[in-house]
């Protein structure tokens, strides 16, 4: 393989064999800005799956990623189960009030039917004619939420957390409801031509629950959904910390770990290397008022700490670009991985020097 | 001192509802409220929040510990007890999302640190202006978990100026710990990086507001 002709799948797919490819992955992981690319409100752009894969196609021309990201928005589970959605001019649709009210309601509780359901339909087809469209040049991402932090959205936060230390017997319910949802709903994508999947975890991270805590629950619940999903799955903390519980997430057969800006990507990746690629961690929000100066400083910051040796995607620390970040900087984010992201990286030894 | 601190801190860290309470009551006939709320419950709820923020403790911590210490301040001070907070009117809410986490710490952080304030849930931008209104409210404390939530902010200290109120406004919520200039941007009085540092913000806003 000469490594200049690569294409994305196979510039990926190097780095996931912890192997240096033709230069540094870039996964933009832009939902809204399709919107914006096709002269649409955000409401509207997510109403049609033919949207967003003539929104995905446009952002990866303009942007030269190498992944096609076929996330809609986070409470697109929840709409599945019921749940209302609050669509937003300017931000990604949130979840409306939690449908499980009370913890008994949790005994009712019935999961979804993934065939029966509009809103995963839409997503299974844009998956399907994403997949005929580019083929194998460049994976398809699709997402779920983990059964363990979907509840956030099910039942609120503070309820969930009760919940937790209050009453086991029905956290277990709960869980195991959402796992053979989420096993379904992930597998129904990979069915329909998604490449991977990214399984959001962020009540695993470190920022939400303890160690301790993750060891008992998150971890286990990881492990078994985890391994019956047919296919790669990169797990995301979606901003949270993961650093003291690395190696759990190892364990868990995940092949890609999104980390946050709030950790130090080079301390990382040393943890991470050749076991666990690591995906991130440029701050989303920050990134609003960056300027493309900034932006080129930054992307060569985390390229000089986590790029050496591959096992390392650039990308953003959420799994969201904020609807607020400009063009020009997206603009020049990826003209800095295209530049400074080449193999091998020659800069890094004067750069680090610089210091 | 420190003992005590540091017994109920690890009762509020491992979620012993039992030991907590204990530990209070042992003190509550040789201390005054207040006094006991100062010295062990808001210096045990301080340390939880920094260490939430370093990375020690988790979120799951800092909530169940602000649930807590709210139920045990209750029962040795309750809300209508003179004893509390001679205080400005206060009021918290989400803006705009269902995200509830954040507030209902906060919340809990100031009632168990001897604070009354007003809870307006989640409310929108006109929602809450005529509320501040109607409750002569002189501290809001607005907390948000997504970006365009906290954006909208700018338009809530727009329609104060406009209106000239002079209610002050506290906020928090991950968008403002991810970007350190965005409380500025906004127009808040003044931002909290936890729930703990709330108590010492609103201290502080308070000579400005008295």
């Amino acid at each position: 393989m000469i490594k200049n002709q690569m294409t994305s799948l196979q510039r990926v797919m190097a780095t996931l064999g912890h192997n240096e490819a033709d230069r540094v992955p870039f996964f933009l992981l832009a939902t809204m800005h399709g919107a914006k690319e096709l002269g649409m409100s955000i409401k509207e752009y997510f109403s049609k799956p033919e949207n967003v894969v003539e929104g995905q196609l446009k952002l990866r021309a303009k942007y030269r990623h190498d992944c096609i990201y076929n996330f809609y928005y986070a409470p697109i589970e929840i709409e599945a189960w019921g749940g209302e959605v609050i669509y937003s001019d300017d931000g990604p649709p949130n979840s409306g009030a939690p449908f499980i009210r009370s913890f008994d309601d949790i005994k009712k509780l019935q999961a979804p039917l993934i065939d029966e359901v509009p809103c995963l339909k839409k997503v299974l087809k844009s998956t399907q004619i994403l997949k005929e469209k580019i083929g194998d040049d460049a994976p398809i991402i699709g997402v779920v939420m983990s059964p363990f932090s979907l509840p956030i959205m099910q039942m609120g936060f503070d309820k969930y957390i009760e919940l937790m230390y209050e009453a086991p017997d029905l956290f277990n319910i709960l869980i195991t409801i959402n796992e053979e949802f989420c096993i379904r709903w992930a597998n129904a994508q990979l069915k329909a031509g998604a490449t991977a999947i990214c399984y959001f975890d962020p009540v695993s991270s470190t920022t939400i629950s303890t160690k301790e805590m993750y060891l008992k629950t998150g971890f286990k619940i990881a492990k078994r959904t985890i391994g019956r999903i047919d296919g790669p799955t990169a797990t995301h903390m979606a901003s949270g910390r993961c650093l003291p519980i690395v190696e759990n997430l190892i364990q868990t057969g995940t092949a890609v770990l999104g980390v946050s800006w709030q950790e130090d990507v080079r301390q990382l990746k040393t943890v991470c290397q050749n076991k666990i690629s690591v995906l991130g961690n440029l701050n989303g929000v920050e990134m609003r008022r960056w300027t493309p100066e900034k932006a080129e400083e930054e992307v060569k910051k985390a390229i000089s700490k986590a790029g050496s040796g591959g096992g390392f995607i650039l990308s953003d620390n959420h799994g969201e670009i904020p609807f607020q970040v400009p063009d020009d900087v997206l603009m020049a984010i990826s003209e800095a991985v295209h530049k400074w992201g080449q193999y091998p990286l020659h800069w890094l030894s004067d750069y680090r020097q610089t210091r | 001192m420190m003992n005590v601190v540091n017994d109920f801190m690890q009762a509020l860290l491992n979620v012993d509802r039992l030991l907590a309470k204990k530990i209070i009551d042992d003190h509550v006939s040789i201390m005054h409220p207040i006094q006991l709320i100062e010295d062990i419950v808001v210096v045990a709820l301080e340390r939880i929040g920094t260490g939430w923020q370093d990375g020690t403790y988790a979120l799951s911590q800092v909530y169940m510990s602000g649930r807590i210490c709210e139920e045990v301040v209750d029962t040795i001070l309750p809300p209508s007890d003179p004893d509390r907070k001679d205080q400005p009117k206060m009021a918290i809410c989400v803006l705009s999302d269902h995200h509830k986490l954040g507030k209902t710490i906060v919340y809990s952080l100031l009632r168990a640190s001897g604070f009354e304030l007003l809870d307006f849930d989640i409310v929108e931008v006109n929602d809450m202006v005529a509320r501040v209104k109607e409750q002569k409210i002189k501290i809001l404390l607005i907390s948000v978990l997504m970006l365009p939530s906290a954006l909208k902010i700018k338009k809530v200290k727009k329609i104060f100026k406009d209106e000239g109120l002079d209610t002050k406004i506290i906020v928090g919520g991950a968008p403002f710990r991810f970007d350190d200039q965005l409380w500025q941007e906004v127009g808040a009085d003044a931002m909290c990086e936890t729930a703990s540092e709330a108590v010492s913000v609103v201290h502080n806003l308070m000579e400005c507001v008295s």
